[in-house]
């Protein structure tokens, strides 16, 4: 976690590819600094890899860096955010319908680009 | 070296505003109260609106009387409520400040008891004047609390890691520093253990790790909303990474409660989760104002606010300096919004050139510019019922 302030800084954006922050190189996401279309070609700012998003992710989300097998603990940080709900192919968006926290079960029933509650009633 | 015109307190603490308070001690009060701050210069309203009796809440009620930037205080009853006007003045009076008090009941109607404030406040705003020692003040005397609310995925990347890079130099130089949000750090404790200065600071963060778990488990609600989702966070441990970036890489000294003030300098974590035993009752934060009050009961003069998707709110007391990491949200609330950490992340600034920036807006507030809350107007606040220990006899 001690790398943010060195890996954060200096990260504009580079002909049309798709900027993305990698915090700690163990990390199996990416931070997307503009939204990118399905297909796009993002840049990963460390090391500099190139790879096609899979998905439409939308800005500040995630991208996976390398396929995630169902189960697996995925990190950000170098720390782990949660598992993987399902099998997760490289180029992914990594969200709430893939990723699941270790404690929270609530974030399953939400909705995907809003974020809200679609279960709970207003009556 | 660095220094500002300061209030000195009785305490030796010292304040970079004077406020004068108008205190309810109960919602039935709040009207009467509000009425009377309403349209006085340096005068802001807080109160507690339960009429049961809780230590929790009278300890807030009195650290934020005799916060470093409160001045005076005038304290106003209904009459009915366990909470004594009269008792809160007698310990507020105690610290130095003057101090009044007034029950509705005993003096008339709603127009009459807000004269009678209002006449009251006047001799006290007197008082308070004649009180104050205007002193030199530099980094060594203040307290920063910060806190992140509204978050998205920028917080963690430029927001709160900014305001961690403030809180190292601040630390550097003889200051305090509070974060908070233990209910934002899951997952951490591995993290949060390496850097506790001492073993009994590891201690108490292991302490206050697990009371969160517990917590967390049994009331099944973890601290993170549809706002952060939707900001490209996705779990709670990815949201407690980018919280936990506002501490900075200074060691911790060891863990506040709400109300206690830092026994010493540099960085220390503020824990306002309820005890276990009294799980079932109160909320571990329900909304961003309750942290601030947190960080305002442990006598923070400036309160930082990170915020990527952004947030109206201000604070009682003491200046707000709303910081997000997040370009878009800046430039569609910059009248609230103080500093774009964005920039950052655009490549526009770097951490330390950004770190100086932010350094010199904080202390030109302290020589007394407003941040944007307080231009505004802002003064939210929130005092809660709620259980937390404080190694005393334990009472409801």
């Amino acid at each position: 976690m001690k790398d943010i302030l060195e890996t954060t800084s200096g990260t504009g954006k580079i002909n049309d590819e798709i900027p993305a922050l990698l915090l700690s190189e163990t990390d199996d996401v990416a931070t997307l600094l503009s939204s990118a279309e399905k297909g796009a070609l993002v840049r990963i700012l460390s090391g500099g890899r190139v790879l096609r998003a899979a998905d439409a992710i939308p800005l500040h989300h995630k991208i996976a860096l390398r396929p995630l097998s169902r189960g697996e603990t995925v990190l950000k940080y170098g720390v782990a955010i949660g598992r993987a709900r399902q099998d997760i192919p490289a180029g992914a968006w990594v969200h709430l319908h893939n990723l699941e926290s270790f404690l929270d079960e609530k974030s399953s029933s939400l909705d995907l680009h809003t974020g809200v509650d679609t279960v709970r009633q207003y009556e | 070296m660095t220094s500002w015109t300061g209030y000195l307190r009785s305490d030796g603490s010292k304040g970079i505003r004077d406020w004068i308070l108008v205190v309810h001690t109960v919602e039935c009060a709040r009207f009467v109260a509000e009425r009377i701050a309403s349209g006085e210069e340096n005068v802001c309203c807080i109160g507690y609106e339960p009429c049961n009796d809780n230590d929790y809440a009278i300890r807030l009620l009195l650290a934020l009387s005799r916060h470093p930037n409160a001045g005076g205080a005038l304290f106003v009853g209904l009459g009915c409520e366990y909470t004594q006007p009269r008792r809160l003045a007698e310990v507020t009076a105690a610290s130095g400040r003057p101090a009044d008090w007034f029950f509705i009941q005993d003096t008339g109607g709603t127009a009459t008891a807000v004269t009678e404030g209002k006449r009251r406040l006047t001799a006290l705003r007197e008082r308070v004047e004649k009180n104050r020692k205007p002193v030199p003040m530099g980094w060594q005397d203040l307290t920063v609390g910060c806190e992140c609310g509204g978050s998205d995925a920028t917080s963690g990347l430029a927001g709160n890691p900014l305001a961690g890079r403030f809180f190292d130099r601040l630390v550097d130089r003889g200051g305090t520093a509070v974060f908070e949000e233990m209910a934002e750090l899951v997952g951490l404790l591995p993290e949060l253990q390496r850097r506790a200065e001492t073993p009994e600071a590891a201690e108490e963060i292991r302490a206050a790790y697990e009371n969160m778990e517990r917590y967390c488990t049994s009331v099944r609600q973890y601290s993170i909303s549809p706002g952060n989702f939707a900001g490209g966070l996705s779990t709670i441990e990815e949201k407690s990474c980018g919280a936990y970036a506002k501490s900075g890489s200074r060691p911790i000294r060891g863990v506040i409660r709400v109300s206690e003030r830092p026994p010493g300098k540099g960085l220390w974590l503020m824990d306002s989760l309820p005890d276990p035993h009294h799980m079932q009752f109160g909320y571990s934060n329900p909304h961003d104002t309750e942290g601030l009050m947190d960080l305002l009961s442990a006598g923070c003069q400036v309160l930082f606010f990170v915020t990527g998707r952004g947030s109206p709110v201000g604070a009682p007391l003491a200046p707000v300096v709303k910081i997000t990491g997040n370009s878009g949200t800046f430039r569609k609330m910059e009248e609230d919004m103080d500093f774009d950490a964005g920039r950052i992340l655009s490549g526009e600034t770097g951490f330390d050139e950004a770190a100086l920036e932010l350094e010199s807006l904080v202390e030109r507030i302290c020589g007394g510019e407003r941040s944007k809350s307080e231009l505004l107007g802002h003064r939210e606040y929130a005092i809660d019922c709620k259980f937390q220990d404080t190694g005393r006899p334990r009472r409801c």
